[in-house]
């Protein structure tokens, strides 16, 4: 058996320094070399100043934004420092009594919204960091952000409209509005 | 077709086609043979072999093989076990974190060294950018090179006759990281990051309106993470976190990885025993089993939570142009996914022993959580982990051909070698190990009160919790319904015992399996044998599977997700 142990030993320091040292270091290397801004958080600046990351949603709250999905982050929403999910069941009370709260909200936020809530506006991500809602969650709060901001309705619309990306090919995954970058252009509407 | 099938058939699709190619190169590279990376990566395998002091052709005999790789463990063990104890007086530590309680460092070095990535911490506020790297990436791959080499020593027992040796451990396991672990991880990385995955050794960074973002080596970990089905995630929220799965496109490969090389793993098995039929035998079985799986669950999600359609919010999925939306169970869920893609991670992460999730599986409805509970339940056979999923299911194989021999009255055979009572109780030890620990654990923790104040559901989902708990810790996969207090004395030393059972419990019996296979004569095959690549046997052998998993775990599942999904209206 003391065979095994120089094998053992020099195996372990020699794999441990290639894979954890030499690679993830060179990869950073590369990382920063090809693709800067994804490699560093795909980074929003605006004045030199860092104000998000694309990837990342943030709390929004102001009814003259729109309105994230909700997050589960503790201790605040939208902790980028602390993902994670609520967790709850769906057979969980809490988890009815969050979702009716939350469509409350929605419901007196605007009285005059029509039809159901769509699902991915009154549930939480699974990050509690997700930058997406999806088309219909936006449409839904369009009167609202018009009123509040005394805009057009239509041009809000039409501001959504330009903001939907499609599935990934055409294919993978949803079609999404980014909250922030959706914000960001209705601040700059006059 | 709704848009989560054309998803999962093009996935299945894609990893059927990638399977033979990357299959026969494992298979060259197993054998020692030349591949088109020897050029470029030949010198590295051969100064590492020579540091060592290793011959390529020295042969060991399955103790020695056990004890090498369960020394590589020990070693890896001990090794994160200091960092993450010492890692505040360490470098690569901009956020000044600070050591890591012992026995969440016990708990988490024995999850990383087993394969199994149980994570009762979360990543971006526990430890430092070289725990991670030199911690656990390194565990990543040596966990997976281990489960590879297990496999090939195994491989090896089936088909030499009349020897002694299985092969050398330590030739396999540099071998496999070296030729394929790294460069498959490395170019994947690379592509990952092209999407937005991080991979930066920058501190957090401070936003103007006071948002801090957790930043890290995240790329390389995550490549290997997903490769090596060891599904730890650099973040707490894993692969739902941005910054680890950033696209739709991110996610599709991520899920691919987690299957990638198990499925390839049967073909390679084929090669090497020289009959392919034998690996596309098993591959069928796996797949059958596999889309079964995945249908129940893409249901259930897609389908939605009744409670939250009586409340006033619309679960229906839409493709109406300009009002789009995914409809279906989104608690928990990332929206650039939808319920479709996280159904299909969530069944390829636990028909692997990966553990890595892209949404909250304790907010999966009763049903879609089932699937996922029952598929670690049968221990992570169908494609499995990297080498240990083959293994596994190699022992379901041994119990099959043994039920045939009975039925016909003959000692069964697989492959030319004689399965007689020394292989059977090796199998079922390595069978049975791994349910004793989930059954006895949970039944333990109904009956400690600390244990069950750790539940946070109420009713029959919490006991689902428990129950998830110990099956993921006992078969090595990793996943969690995460809402479950899992940091606590109890279960930080409870689970690390099951996940250790779970892994040398299994790799043990396996190797001395091989050991007494290796030692025999070829039986020339005759009017009563049984082959092994028919629909026949690939009926016989989901059969097998499948009726273990349900006469073990039926019982228990009746009062967890059967229980909530009756209640749930």
């Amino acid at each position: 058996m003391n065979l095994q142990l120089r094998p053992a030993l020099v195996s372990f320091l020699g794999l441990s320094v290639l894979t954890g040292l030499a690679y993830p270091l060179a990869l950073t290397g590369l990382a920063r070399t090809f693709f800067p801004h994804q490699a560093g958080g795909s980074l929003l600046r605006m004045d030199g100043k860092v104000i998000g990351s694309t990837l990342i949603g943030q709390a929004f709250t102001d009814p003259r934004d729109f309105w994230g999905r909700p997050s589960a982050t503790s201790p605040g929403p939208y902790n980028a420092a602390a993902s994670g999910a609520s967790n709850l069941a769906p057979s969980s009370p809490a988890l009815a009594e969050a979702v009716a709260a939350r469509i409350a909200v929605l419901r007196a936020a605007d009285p005059a919204a029509k039809g159901p809530v769509p699902v991915d506006l009154v549930t939480a991500s699974g990050s509690g960091l997700d930058p997406d809602i999806s088309p219909a969650a936006a449409i839904f709060q369009v009167p609202r952000v018009a009123k509040t901001r005394g805009l057009d309705e239509a041009r809000v619309r039409e501001l959504v409209a330009r903001h939907i990306e499609g599935p990934q090919f055409g294919v993978l995954g949803e079609p999404r509005v980014n909250v922030l970058a959706l914000n960001r252009d209705l601040d700059a509407m006059r | 077709m709704s848009h989560a099938w054309t998803q999962n058939i093009l996935f299945l699709l894609l990893l059927l086609a990638l399977a033979p190619p990357l299959g026969a190169f494992m298979a060259k590279v197993l054998e020692g043979e030349r591949t088109f990376l020897h050029p470029v990566l030949g010198s590295l395998e051969r100064g590492l072999l020579r540091l060592m002091g290793v011959q390529p052709d020295q042969e060991m005999g399955w103790a020695a093989y056990g004890w090498s790789i369960t020394l590589l463990k020990l070693l890896g063990l001990g090794a994160v076990f200091l960092l993450m104890r010492t890692q505040a007086w360490l470098p690569l530590n901009p956020e000044h974190l600070g050591n890591v309680p012992a026995d969440l460092s016990l708990n988490t070095a024995v999850s990383f060294a087993t394969n199994t990535n149980w994570q009762a911490y979360a990543g971006e506020t526990a430890l430092s950018y070289l725990t991670q790297m030199l911690g656990l990436t390194v565990q990543n791959f040596l966990s997976a090179a281990t489960g590879l080499a297990v496999l090939a020593a195994l491989v090896r027992g089936i088909q030499r006759r009349s020897a002694s040796g299985l092969g050398n451990a330590w030739v396999d396991v540099v071998r496999s990281v070296v030729y394929i672990l790294l460069p498959l991880s490395f170019v994947f990385a690379l592509v990952l990051v092209s999407q937005g995955v991080i991979q930066t050794l920058a501190p957090y960074v401070h936003t103007a309106s006071g948002q801090v973002l957790a930043l890290g080596p995240a790329a390389s970990q995550v490549a290997i993470k997903m490769l090596g089905t060891n599904g730890g995630g650099f973040f707490g929220a894993n692969a739902a976190h941005p910054f680890e799965n950033s696209t739709p496109l991110s996610n599709f490969l991520q899920t691919l990885a987690i299957l990638l090389i198990p499925a390839a793993l049967c073909l390679t098995f084929g090669r090497m025993v020289k009959d392919r039929r034998q690996g596309w035998a098993l591959l069928a079985g796996m797949t059958l089993m596999f889309v079964g799986a995945l249908a129940v669950c893409t249901h259930a999600e897609v389908s939605g939570n009744p409670v939250l359609t009586r409340l006033g919010a619309s679960q229906v999925a839409s493709r109406e142009p300009g009002l789009e939306q995914p409809g279906g169970n989104m608690e928990g869920k990332e929206l650039r996914f939808g319920p479709g893609p996280s159904a299909l991670w969530a069944t390829a992460t636990t028909a692997a022993s990966s553990g890595s999730t892209n949404a909250a599986l304790d907010s999966f409805t009763p049903l879609g959580g089932l699937v996922p509970l029952w598929l670690i339940q049968l221990g992570e056979v169908v494609f499995g982990g990297v080498g240990s999923g083959l293994y596994g299911m190699l022992m379901f194989a041994l119990v099959a051909v043994f039920i045939g021999g009975l039925m016909v009255g003959r000692t069964p055979e697989y492959l030319g070698k004689k399965v007689e009572a020394f292989e059977m109780k090796m199998a079922s030890l390595a069978i049975l190990l791994p349910c004793a620990a989930v059954l006895l654990g949970t039944a333990a923790s109904v009956l400690v009160p600390s244990a069950v104040a750790s539940m946070s559901n109420p009713g029959p989902h919490g006991f689902s919790q428990v129950l998830y708990a110990w099956s993921s810790a006992a078969n090595n996969n990793g996943s969690a319904f995460g809402g479950l207090a899992a940091n606590t004395r109890f279960y930080d030393l409870g689970l690390a015992t099951a996940m250790l059972l779970g892994r040398f419990g299994v790799i043990w019996p396996v190797l001395a399996l091989a050991g007494s296979l290796v030692r025999k004569k070829h039986t020339p095959e005759g009017p009563g044998t049984l082959p092994t690549h028919t629909p026949l046997f690939v009926g016989v052998l989901v059969g097998v599977v499948l009726l273990v998993g349900a006469l073990t775990f039926i019982p228990a599942l009746a009062l967890g997700p059967v229980a909530e999904q009756l209640a749930l209206r």
